[in-house]
């Protein structure tokens, strides 16, 4: 094969690449990166995504106040963001004040370093349940797909059961029956979220079983197990990453909105969603708006952020879409 | 000499939403270690469907294989076989080459790990054995550059190389018979001849059957010893392979290799055979070929002709040869 000179025309590159005999991980991810830069507001939210998470990690460092600590005084409580450290002596002695940059909110306590820790408490939410779902819909789809027949009827009809419920008031009940906690909304919406997944895989599957390689593979006197897991599976993760990217933005809306009924997440730990609900109040958006205004802004902009790169991905790693 | 494979009316139905499909209808032939037996006739005749039933993976449901139905390889019937013992059978004693080179690898496997997967199935070969096998393998299918190939994924390679892959993988075990379906078709004609060459080359070395499934007869001329011409369903003629090139005698075989084109002598325009193959919901009452056949008589449209013996290892399926010999 006579060798091709590369340039920077990409796609002289790619058919450089995917006609010469090598081929390495690296390289894998290097045309993967090629086509997913492309969209640039993919790019910026990827950074966006990466700067929340390490936000989220290096929370002490960054949160100048303990998050769940009121102020010293009464004063305090509703104080409009600012960017300026101030001194006051309201314990008796003469006191420096961290600018708050966010404000502060009913008890004083600072927005800011809430908002902080709350993305510990809402990436997390969406992430556990998200891997949770993931694991579930997986197996669920791949066995359907698998077998066919009446195995997939009726794990299919189970599907399209759970699906007919509605989520919300679903996970209220449950919710309210349970006790709320982080782990209990983690649980429930990774119980919840996994048929759409399920579904997906099982539709994969149809397709991906009538290639000649798994015919091969059962061929070759190969099991079930490991012709769905290491045969067939592998072929299907790129439609799965999406999926997975796509949850974890809606993983994240159900955390806030359980969280908002006061059914997520328990004060006084912060999450972005019971924050919210703290600022309900319609006196709140005229007196202290910043209240509701940053973890509001903090939701729309993470989930805007997983549905773009979503999408980057779906286009970047869709091998239908190959030129 | 003893048979290697022994099929015994074998009969696989497909029960589909618009009735039963008799894909492969009452089927006989044999195959004796080491020979090369073709299985020769149009698309959708039931040549594919004969070898997946040999290996036991008609998809079912649609697909069954109906009782009485005999398969016999090495002393045993196949269909008496548990799925477990079967799954021993796939790949070490009986391998399959397919007819697509380009899809039958896995995209997702390097090269090595898929000829190594069958190894540590079968030969209980620890990783690195079968890793250095598989390069073996490669070297031995005329792969340049094995050790380097065994790590490439399957798109980096041509369709004549994954088809020498697929050889590789399928002879790794040393089978006791290949079946090949079909397996130059998707290839271009220059590689076609080599990968031919090949494994004719190969077989002998590993003293392997092989079950050669074409509708090309250039390759059946090339590399057989006997051949079974099927149609629709139901083998028409069985021979040597001189004696159904010099002497066809069912008026199917006859029109076959007329249409077949030659390097000799400029034709024109190439012989074809009328109508087409008969819809298999709906088959005509008696011979299955009667309503193609230029020298259908009035009983080929009553009964079904049985088979007839014409000599050592001759046999064919036509009224022509045996008038009162009709089954139903």
């Amino acid at each position: 094969m006579a060798e091709l000179k590369l340039n920077n025309n990409d796609a002289q590159i790619e058919l450089a690449e995917s006609a010469e005999y090598s081929d390495t991980i690296g390289k894998k991810l290097k045309i993967f990166w090629r086509r997913f830069r492309k969209n640039k507001l993919a790019v910026i939210s990827l950074f966006m995504l990466i700067f929340l998470y390490m936000v989220a990690i290096f929370a002490p460092l960054i949160a100048p106040y303990d998050p769940d600590g009121t102020a010293d005084d009464v004063m305090m409580a509703d104080m409009a963001p600012s960017f300026h450290s101030y001194q006051s002596d309201v314990t008796g002695e003469m006191k420096t004040y961290a600018p708050n940059y966010f404000g502060r909110d009913e008890l004083g306590r600072d927005v800011f370093s809430r908002c902080v820790y709350a993305g510990r408490i809402s990436l997390t939410v969406g992430f556990v349940s998200v891997a949770i779902f993931i694991t579930i819909g997986t197996v669920w789809g791949c066995i359907a797909g698998y077998y066919g027949g009446i195995v997939d009827n009726i794990m299919m009809r189970i599907v399209d059961a759970i699906m007919s419920i509605p989520t919300m008031p679903l996970l209220i009940t449950v919710m309210a029956l349970f006790k709320p906690s982080i782990y209990n909304v983690m649980i429930v919406l990774g119980l919840t979220g996994w048929t759409g997944i399920a579904r997906f895989v099982r539709a994969e599957f149809l397709s991906l079983m009538k290639r000649d390689y798994v015919e091969a593979a059962r061929c070759i006197g190969a099991r079930d197990r490991r012709i769905i897991f290491s045969h067939v599976l592998p072929n299907a993760v790129a439609p799965i990453i999406v999926a997975a990217t796509m949850g974890m933005a809606s993983a994240i809306l159900s955390e806030s909105g359980l969280s908002f009924f006061g059914l997520g997440v328990q004060p006084p730990t912060a999450s972005w969603g019971n924050m919210l609900m703290n600022a309900q109040e319609l006196s709140t958006m005229v007196e202290a708006p910043w209240k509701a205004f940053y973890p509001g802004m903090l939701i729309f902009i993470t989930v805007l952020s997983f549905n773009f790169v979503g999408d980057a991905l779906r286009d970047a790693l869709d091998p239908r879409l190959k030129q | 000499m003893e048979k290697l494979l022994d099929i015994r009316n074998l009969r696989t139905y497909f029960y589909t939403e618009d009735g039963v499909v008799p894909a492969v209808d009452g089927v006989s032939f044999y195959i004796k270690p080491g020979e090369t037996l073709g299985v020769v006739g149009e698309s959708g005749c039931g040549k594919s469907v004969t070898s997946i039933s040999t290996l036991r993976l008609v998809p079912n449901p649609p697909g069954k294989i109906m009782e009485g139905s005999e398969i016999i390889f090495e002393g045993t019937d196949l269909l008496k076989l548990s799925e477990a013992e079967m799954r021993k059978i796939r790949g070490n004693k009986i391998s399959m080459i397919f007819q697509e080179p380009m899809t039958s690898l896995n995209p997702v496997f390097r090269i090595g790990d898929q000829i190594a997967e069958v190894l540590l199935l079968h030969q209980g070969l620890n990783k690195a054995e079968a890793r250095e096998k598989a390069i073996e393998m490669l070297k031995l299918v005329g792969i340049p550059r094995p050790e380097k190939v065994v790590d490439d994924y399957p798109h980096s390679l041509s369709g004549g190389m994954r088809q020498r892959v697929m050889i590789a993988m399928a002879l790794a075990c040393n089978p006791r018979l290949l079946i090949a379906d079909e397996p130059t078709t998707a290839l271009d004609v220059t590689v076609q001849a080599q990968i031919l060459d090949l494994m004719n080359d190969l077989k002998k070395k590993v003293n392997a059957a092989v079950m050669l499934i074409t509708h090309n007869l250039g390759v059946v001329a090339e590399s057989c010893d006997r051949v079974v011409v099927m149609y629709a369903g139901k083998v028409v003629e069985e021979g040597d392979v001189y004696s159904i090139f010099e002497d066809p005698k069912h008026p199917y075989t006859v029109g076959l290799l007329k249409s077949m084109p030659s390097a000799v002598g400029g034709q024109d325009k190439l012989d074809s055979i009328p109508g087409v193959v008969p819809n298999p919901l709906n088959l005509p009452k008696g011979c299955r070929f009667a309503p193609r056949c230029n020298k259908a008589m009035d009983i080929c449209r009553e009964k079904q002709p049985g088979l007839t013996v014409l000599g050592e290892e001759r046999t064919v399926r036509c009224f022509l040869y045996n008038r009162e010999d009709g089954v139903k």
